[in-house]
């Protein structure tokens, strides 16, 4: 099982450069877990107080903004594709 | 010469020199152009002001341009009309209708952030820009890009009007349709920054697009006699031109330029079937849970508004409020505006009308001090949510005239409107 996790230019300043990381994990959360176990301090870039999300970070399953899904605990399938997004843009 | 001293982070209060840049590093939060007020409070004068030409260049010293403004130069200036009829439709005996449906050159309150956005553009020396639209932002940056010369590239959702469509593909721009709502349009321009380095308007030059919206604001107290009217309603779809308006009056006050402090109580429009902000005012909440829109005024069909958190914020700190608008409810409002007062606004403008008057039914706005309402769209560019066809036709003869004028009893109610 291996999914694949999309980065966003400032977070890849953690990961060398790195815009995709495969991983393997059940759910979002998880995803974020290994994410940090591989780029210590990642994790407090996407997060606050713990599990919350940053305010102006998005997270989308398969396309699918997880805040309509199961937030951090949005399961993840085998192949899915993790975007993470900053919310910067509209109007 | 400008007066911006940089950006910093509305979240965090980071600062950054002014640059091409879309979110903070460190917390990731949108950024807002610093000024030298002190220097500006210095320089701006009434005089100044009225010595100059009605666009939205008049007030310069506030926009985060260094050199000359080069995009947009007949962009603003548009009228405040004191809405009587309306007002007693509505039981509001001082209000007032900012009509940013006449604005040049494509009809909107867009105008006024592109202006800003591609003049900042030129100053960078960009010569690709683009943005993200839910339409009248296609039509002004397409318009005002093939007028400076520019290259653009402009994203919709692809069920766009068909009259939005049209006033953007007419300007030769790169025109793409994404299958998707206006989020993911979003989430795609989010990205397409990361990667190309363009000026798109509402990503990367965003802090410097916004402060066009200020002189919405400016516009309406200089045309009160420098003063912030007791409240605004203002229609929300990213939220930022309702917080952008309400810190163009701080501006003034804080430099001096207003006859009195700033009391203005700022209320927010959505429409029911995209209301993620006005259900948090609702709630008393800066929380916004986001949705999937579903309303006629696609224009405000924003589910999750990058600056929702700030309008909530403006709206709750002012004692303000929040409310939204059924599709039938929106027509209504497009009706009424234009069988009271002569303008014709858009779906969004729809909104705004309906929200004002359920809030003056709902006793929130002052009865006898000004209210201004934003119309922030041309009603030409939406006619497809109307069913407005059917119409009388007949010979071309006197007789038949006068037969209509009793068939519909046209005449007794123009003699009764006479009497």
């Amino acid at each position: 099982m291996s999914q694949t996790i999309l980065l966003p230019t400032p977070l890849r300043k953690h990961t060398n450069g790195l815009e995709s990381i495969q991983l393997s994990a059940t759910n979002v959360k998880g995803a974020i877990e290994e994410l940090n176990n591989r780029y210590p301090g990642i994790k407090d870039r996407i997060c606050e107080d713990g599990d919350q999300l940053r305010r102006f970070i998005n997270i989308y399953v398969d396309g699918e903004d997880v805040r309509f899904l199961n937030r951090l605990e949005t399961p993840l399938k085998a192949d899915s594709e993790v975007s993470i997004i900053l919310a910067i843009a509209g109007g | 010469m400008g007066y911006v001293t940089g950006l910093r982070c509305r979240e965090c209060g980071t600062r950054f020199p002014k640059q091409l840049r879309a979110f903070c590093d460190e917390c990731f939060g949108p950024l807002e152009v610093d000024y030298d007020y002190e220097a500006i409070a210095g320089a701006l004068t009434h005089d100044l002001i009225q010595s100059r030409p009605k666009t939205l260049w008049r007030y310069r010293e506030l926009l985060p341009i260094d050199g000359e403004p080069t995009v947009g130069l007949h962009t603003g200036g548009t009228p405040l009309v004191k809405a009587g009829r309306l007002g007693r439709a509505l039981g509001l005996n001082q209000l007032y209708i900012k009509n940013d449906a006449v604005n040049f050159p494509t009809l909107s309150f867009k105008d006024r952030v592109v202006a800003v956005a591609l003049s900042k553009a030129r100053e960078f020396g960009l010569e690709i820009v683009g943005c993200a639209s839910t339409g009248n932002l296609a039509n002004s940056v397409a318009a005002n890009a093939s007028a400076a010369g520019l290259t653009s590239f402009v994203l919709i959702p692809a069920n766009l009007e068909q009259t939005k469509v049209i006033g953007t593909l007419v300007y030769g721009t790169r025109l793409i349709g994404v299958n998707g709502t206006y989020d993911d349009v979003n989430r795609l321009c989010s990205e397409i920054s990361g990667r190309y380095n363009w000026g798109l308007v509402n990503v990367n030059l965003r802090h410097f697009y916004g402060e066009g919206s200020k002189t919405f604001g400016y516009e309406i107290a200089e045309a009160l006699g420098w003063r912030a009217p007791a409240a605004i309603v203002v229609p929300m779809a990213g939220g930022s031109l309702i917080t952008k308006s309400y810190k163009g009056f701080k501006e003034l006050e804080q430099l001096g330029l207003l006859e009195d402090d700033v009391k203005t109580q700022v209320f927010g429009a959505q429409a029911e079937g995209c209301n993620p902000i006005a259900a948090a005012v609702k709630r008393k909440s800066t929380d916004l849970i986001p949705v999937k829109p579903n309303t006629i005024a696609k224009s405000l069909a924003i589910g999750d508004p990058a600056d929702g958190y700030f309008a909530a914020r403006t709206i709750l700190k002012t004692g303000g409020w929040a409310d939204d608008a059924t599709d039938e409810e929106i027509i209504e409002g497009i009706n009424l505006l234009a069988s009271t007062e002569g303008i014709f606004a858009e779906t969004a403008g729809g909104v705004t009308v309906a929200v004002t008057k359920k809030l003056a039914e709902q006793k929130r706005l002052p009865k006898d001090e000004p209210v201004v309402i934003a119309i922030t769209g041309n009603g030409l560019k939406t006619t497809e949510a109307l069913d407005l066809t059917l119409f009388n036709v007949i010979e071309p003869k006197l007789s038949a005239f006068e037969e209509l004028l009793d068939e519909r009893d046209w005449r007794e109610q123009a003699a009764a409107l006479a009497s």
